[in-house]
């Protein structure tokens, strides 16, 4: 028990090392990365990773994996896109992308819990759904012209705070309470860590997991509005591969893909990591598709430093 | 070939199960065959029918190491991207030399090298298979937009293209290197005693390893098979569509998975056949097909195919409790 209570914690070093790394990296290799113009522009980068990084935390804590988000994020982006431009109710706006995505989370819990098709292929089936009605959709187009609304969630600042900020504090103020202050949360840590411990206390356990994947859902509505209003516009495929970032966040952060193990702290460092990456390799002029091979690369590190560490042959 | 089956054989005396399953898939491959040709004229005719074997063929290429792979309780994502950096190094090699045989070399060594890599990551450090080759899938795509930059290679020498477009003997060659790929790889998989480790592998790793296979070698050799195999694909999708460029692989490791799940090989390990991969990719290329024929857009492939993963799966789920 407290070599697992330890084990969180003792992961920190290895991470908070490797960010300073790139921030010292980063600094001397580039002149306009240590400003605090650009320290802003990081965490506004990093806030729809964020976003989907957070609830991705809980899917990977009940041993599951939803591959389908990135897509489910850019389904939600043109619905919410072109309510928008329907009805112009930032409200209408809102409930769509919220219910898309909650309705595309249900469909993956359902899979997963209820007729136990492993995470991974409910969700790559969930993906490739997701993908195609965002393409028929909007016949492949982007949905363009939002109204003001939308445009303040990325765009505006409250009491001199942009909104990003804000949004992702308050993200992950509710998504720690949720999970180290309620019961759901010592569920979901159980889900992962001992199902039939869960089963045997009776709790409908399948009802928690599909409640776990609809809140991924959720929040991949809520990310959608956050990149479409950066993007000024839905488009049907600007997420995909996001939930790589997101998956690659989780990891790096220290949560095991085994047994409940994590702690949603490390996934907050984790995803600010990947940002950090992605902005001083933009910086670099280093183009996206190698940003993505560096972060696949983190990633493979990332387990391969975790194989050595708990393998003893 | 379990117990399992074998105590079912002596409570039924009919055929095997392996075999009523795959003629209830093969039932299929004809249901859907009739409807089509009830509902498209283009469809029961010799070009569209040599098409579709064409088609399935490429899409064999790729599922037959998979299914290996799947056998053995892995996955492997990076399928595609895998064909993706191969047939864009194959091409640009052709391209600059001119010798078809260095771009082939190149595809075969892309491909097993990055099959190899696999291997290790899921056997020697033990990274579920589904996320080392995911990861592998991202380096894999960042490494091929990097090289490529934008460019597309096209235009490859006559002898190269045969390999996609040729006839020997009426049947357009991918099918016949189908067909004995077909015969090859059962025998390997079925009555070789590597191909018996990889099932055992993946029907109780545990008891392969106390009655001594070498379980890491046997992975190795697995995810390098599925590689190689997708190295090899990259070839034929290389000189079919005589041109490559960056994004080429990106959609092909979803029907690859399809193809396999729906032939009956089960996600779980230790069941599968590649006879069952081979009607698999008949049966989608059948329905991807007749989508086209029908004039269904091109954007309903991916939802059509997710369905048909899940459905695999969840059928595959019911028939082995239904079993047990």
């Amino acid at each position: 028990m407290t070599a697992l209570a330890l084990k969180r914690p003792m992961r920190a070093p290895g991470l908070l090392a490797m960010l300073a790394i790139m921030l010292v990296g980063f600094s001397i290799a580039t002149h306009d990365f240590a400003t605090p113009g650009n320290a802003l522009n990081v965490l506004l980068q990093s806030s729809v990773l964020l976003l989907i990084a957070l609830p991705m935390t809980f899917v990977i804590l009940t041993e599951g994996l939803d591959l389908s988000i990135g897509a489910v994020l850019s389904l939600c982006s043109v619905a919410l896109a072109q309510t928008a431009l329907a009805t112009g109710s930032f409200a209408a706006t809102l409930a769509v992308a919220l219910a898309v995505g909650t309705a595309a989370g249900v469909l993956n819990g359902g899979l997963v819990a209820y007729l136990r098709i492993p995470p991974f292929v409910a969700t790559l089936g969930t993906l490739g759904v997701a993908q195609s009605l965002a393409l028929i959709v909007t016949g492949g187009q982007s949905v363009v012209g939002l109204p003001n609304s939308v445009l303040f969630v990325y765009g505006g600042s409250i009491l001199g705070i942009r909104t990003p900020i804000l949004l992702v504090a308050a993200a992950y103020a509710l998504m720690h309470a949720l999970l180290y202050r309620t019961r759901f949360g010592s569920y979901v840590f159980a889900l992962g860590g001992n199902r039939e411990a869960l089963t045997l206390a009776g709790v409908p356990w399948r009802r928690m997991l599909l409640a776990v994947y609809a809140l991924a859902g959720a929040w991949a509505g809520v990310a959608g509005l956050l990149l479409a209003s950066r993007l000024n516009a839905g488009h049907p495929t600007a997420g995909i591969g996001m939930e790589f970032d997101a998956i690659a966040a989780v990891a790096l952060g220290g949560t095991s893909f085994e047994r409940g193990n994590g702690w949603l702290p490390g996934t907050l460092i984790g995803a600010l990591t990947i940002g950090i990456l992605r902005n001083g390799l933009n910086l670099l002029a280093v183009s996206s598709a190698l940003q993505v091979s560096c972060i696949g690369l983190l990633v493979i590190l990332a387990f391969t430093l975790e194989a050595f560490r708990t393998q003893t042959p | 070939m379990t117990a399992a089956s074998s105590e079912a054989r002596a409570a039924r005396p009919t055929l095997p199960p392996e075999l009523i399953r795959l003629l209830l898939r093969l039932a299929a491959v004809l249901i859907v065959g009739v409807a089509l040709s009830l509902l498209s004229g283009a469809f029961l005719t010799v070009v569209n029918l040599v098409n579709v074997l064409r088609q399935a063929a490429l899409l064999f290429f790729m599922s037959s190491g998979l299914t290996l792979v799947v056998i053995t309780a892995g996955l492997d994502l990076s399928v595609g991207a895998t064909i993706g950096l191969a047939a864009c190094i194959a091409g640009t090699a052709i391209k600059s030399t001119g010798d078809p045989w260095i771009g082939v070399a190149a595809a075969l060594a892309v491909g097993a090298a990055v099959g190899l890599l696999n291997g290790m990551m899921v056997s020697l450090l033990r990274i579920p298979s589904f996320i080392a080759t995911y990861g592998m899938l991202w380096v894999l795509q960042g490494v091929t937009y990097t090289f490529m930059a934008g460019a597309t290679v096209y235009g490859f020498p006559h002898g190269f293209r045969e390999l996609g477009n040729g006839y020997f003997f009426g049947m357009p060659i991918p099918v016949l290197v189908m067909a004995a790929l077909l015969v090859v790889g059962t025998l390997f998989a079925q009555r070789s005693i590597w191909g018996q480790q990889i099932t055992m592998i993946g029907a109780n790793p545990t008891a392969a390893r106390l009655s001594g296979v070498p379980v890491r070698r046997r992975l190795i050799l697995v995810y390098t098979l599925s590689g190689l195999a997708a190295g090899f694909a990259s070839l034929v999708f290389l000189a079919r569509l005589n041109s490559a460029e960056a994004d080429i692989g990106g959609s092909l490791t979803l029907p690859a998975i399809a193809a396999v799940l729906i032939g009956g090989t089960s996600l779980f390990g230790g069941v599968g056949t590649l006879t069952g991969t081979f009607v698999g990719t008949l049966l989608l290329t059948l329905v991807l097909n007749g989508m086209n024929l029908l004039h269904v857009e091109g954007n309903w492939q991916p939802l059509v195919t997710g369905v048909i993963i899940v459905a695999a799966v969840w059928l595959d789920l019911r028939g082995s409790r239904a079993r047990s």
